[in-house]
């Protein structure tokens, strides 16, 4: 039983990895590969965004700020003050998990959906102060963020380099470091639900009152993971700066926010891989809804607005309980 | 010296007023279905936008006010009926994001019929501004304190003397038992929603004069009006009131003696500092959850 689910696990990883090593051969140009790249970035953030919602049954409606706050303490700690970018990546996540303790720790010791309400409060403080502190961050201008650095070696999208002897571009780089990236954060996350951490927090989900009352300290947990899913955008968010080369407060607005919720939402609150469908979705749909024009933001919401009320488990569950219905009638019907 | 804080105390009263109000509607959604309705700011914007828009075609002001909030109405139930009533297996994280997509979908419209531009309305009354003790005062403050305040005891009578005011709080209090004296609880809903968007709308309206009014005008003041909720604790009317006023002179005495680039920060650390001081809020009900 344990193994079969052990594989299962797996399997939904190497479909992921397979997807992502095909996917170059649908990529056209360097703009297809830029908008993938960031897809990889932005899902890995809310595979983090999903271990709490979808596992602690809390939402938040800031984590742009966390986000937003990992690609300044780069952009500021590497651009201004010259620091390598992997310190900066990782102190700036230490200083993330500790505000996200800071707030977490006495609100998620309450009922309710107070976790939102504070996260939104946090994610807006972080959104003013970028966009005030002028001599710091630039305002709202924005400001450049060096190219991604490690033992002295650059990666930047716009470089060319040679992989085991095969010539490539900076933005197919890029593109190979996110994949990884993102199959490293969704390999974490699957590992952590499968952990004594991830059956506490799946019992809080369920009924706080039982877990309780079998011993398990639901505010921990729950502070926990949502210091976990805290520093997950703050990692994405220094990696996204270091991508871009470029960043403003836009990174941690409150639009931003609602787009990572609603991605792990549509997705499928609880599932790692629906959520990755999310991101892939609401990126993409800008795109596509593009065509539209002045109609765009009618057919944004139109769409979301229906995905919910007709597939309210999210789209892969939807999906994929469908599928498995729809085969198991089949098998029937040759019986 | 006086002159300068009454300055800063009219205006934090004036915006404290339509934050009340916009809060009123929170709760009352909030309470009847513990969704939070990220498109109650868009009530407000329709109420601004389609009385400006009405004015301008010829419609004598008060007939354009009536007609929009009409509108908002309509919004107000078609919202519930059309997105909210349809999912209601969903999870209440669920339902919110309905509401976000809502709000995106109005805006969406809003902005295809009347443009991005800003749009002016008159004062309801005179321009000239009223002085005292020498500080000024917008005659349109007085609009906004006084219909806010009818509005508030219009509530109060609804809700403690009509059938169907006692039906919402009946709903709101237990679901189960309000249908098992014969409540149309679906119906219920629909009403609150729809005094819900009637109260945003005429906040939208009295405020537009003040602030100017836009298609996008909704998102800022939707999150203050939830902020006031939060602060007042979700989920109570007299709150709802209290965080609303607080907020706006709190909000306006730190844009005039601090700073005004870090105003919209002050609206969301007092929501921190309630949570982590006073997490039911100022007049939050202590909640009992039954197992």
């Amino acid at each position: 039983m344990l193994n079969t689910f052990m594989q299962s696990r797996l399997r939904g990883l190497v479909v992921l990895a397979l997807i992502l090593i095909i996917l170059p051969a649908f990529l056209g140009n360097p703009f297809h590969y830029e908008l993938v790249t960031q897809m990889a970035i932005i899902a890995a953030t809310v595979v983090g965004l999903n271990l709490l919602v979808g596992f602690a049954g809390q939402i938040s409606l800031g984590h742009a700020g966390f986000f937003g706050l990992g690609a300044y303490f780069t952009g500021i700690a590497t651009g201004t003050y010259g620091w390598s970018s992997v310190p900066a990546l990782v102190v700036g996540a230490i200083v993330v998990g500790a505000i996200a303790w800071i707030v977490g720790r006495p609100i998620l010791r309450l009922k309710g959906h107070y976790l939102s309400m504070a996260t939104l409060a946090v994610g807006f403080i972080i959104a003013i102060i970028l966009n005030n502190e002028r001599a710091l961050t630039g305002g709202p201008d924005g400001m450049p963020v060096p190219a991604f650095e490690i033992f002295g070696w650059e990666l930047s999208a716009f470089g060319s380099y040679s992989l085991f002897g095969i010539d490539i571009e900076g933005f197919q780089a890029w593109y190979i470091f996110a994949s990884v990236v993102l199959l490293v954060a969704v390999w974490f996350a699957l590992n952590l639900i499968e952990s004594p951490i991830g059956r506490a927090l799946r019992s809080v989900k369920g009924s706080e009152v039982a877990a309780s009352v079998v011993g398990v300290n639901t505010a921990k947990y729950k502070s926990l993971v949502f210091v976990i899913s805290a520093i997950y955008a703050s990692l994405m968010g220094s990696l996204y700066a270091h991508f871009q080369g470029f960043i403003t407060p836009a990174v941690a607005s409150f639009e931003f926010s609602i787009l990572f919720i609603t991605m792990v939402v549509l997705g499928g609150m609880g599932s790692t891989f629906g959520v990755i469908l999310g991101a892939v979705v609401l990126k993409l749909l800008p795109q596509v809804l593009a065509d539209f024009q002045e109609l765009e933001h009618v057919m944004f919401g139109l769409i979301l607005m229906l995905t919910m009320i007709f597939m309210p488990k999210g789209l892969l569950p939807t999906l994929t309980a469908f599928v498995s219905k729809r085969m198991r009638k089949k098998a029937g019907g040759e019986a | 010296m006086l002159a300068e804080f009454l300055q800063y105390l009219f205006t934090g009263i004036t915006i404290g007023a339509t934050y009340a109000l916009i809060a009123l509607g929170f709760t009352l959604i909030y309470n009847a279905s513990h969704v939070i309705n990220f498109a109650q700011g868009e009530f407000l914007m329709i109420g601004g936008m389609a009385t400006v828009s009405l004015t301008a075609m010829g419609v004598p002001m008060i007939l354009a006010v009536v007609l929009a909030v009409i509108l908002a109405g309509i919004l107000g139930i078609a919202l519930q009926k059309f997105a909210i009533a349809p999912a209601k297996q969903a999870d209440v994280v669920t339902l919110i994001i309905i509401t976000i997509g809502a709000s995106i979908f109005i805006r969406g419209i809003a902005q295809v019929v009347w443009g991005k531009e800003y749009h002016v309305m008159q004062n309801f009354s005179t321009d000239q501004p009223i002085q005292v003790f020498g500080a000024v005062l917008n005659s349109q403050s007085l609009w906004v304190l006084g219909i806010g305040a009818i509005l508030v005891v219009g509530l109060v009578l609804f809700f403690t003397k009509t059938l169907i005011g006692k039906a919402i709080l009946a709903t709101s209090m237990n679901k189960e038992a309000a249908r098992l004296v014969g409540i149309r609880t679906q119906m219920v809903l629909m009403l609150a929603f729809m005094v819900s968007a009637l109260l945003g709308s005429v906040a939208g309206i009295v405020v537009a004069p003040i602030t100017f009014t836009s298609y996008d005008i909704g998102i800022i003041l939707g999150l203050k009006g939830f902020v006031a909720a939060a602060i007042g604790g979700l989920g109570s009317g007299v709150g709802a009131v209290v965080g609303g006023l607080s907020l706006g002179i709190v909000e306006a005495m730190a844009a005039g003696y601090i700073s005004s680039d870090y105003k919209d920060a002050v609206a969301f650390s007092m929501i921190l500092l309630v949570l982590f001081f006073m997490p039911r809020g100022l007049f939050g009900a202590k909640v009992v959850e039954r197992v």
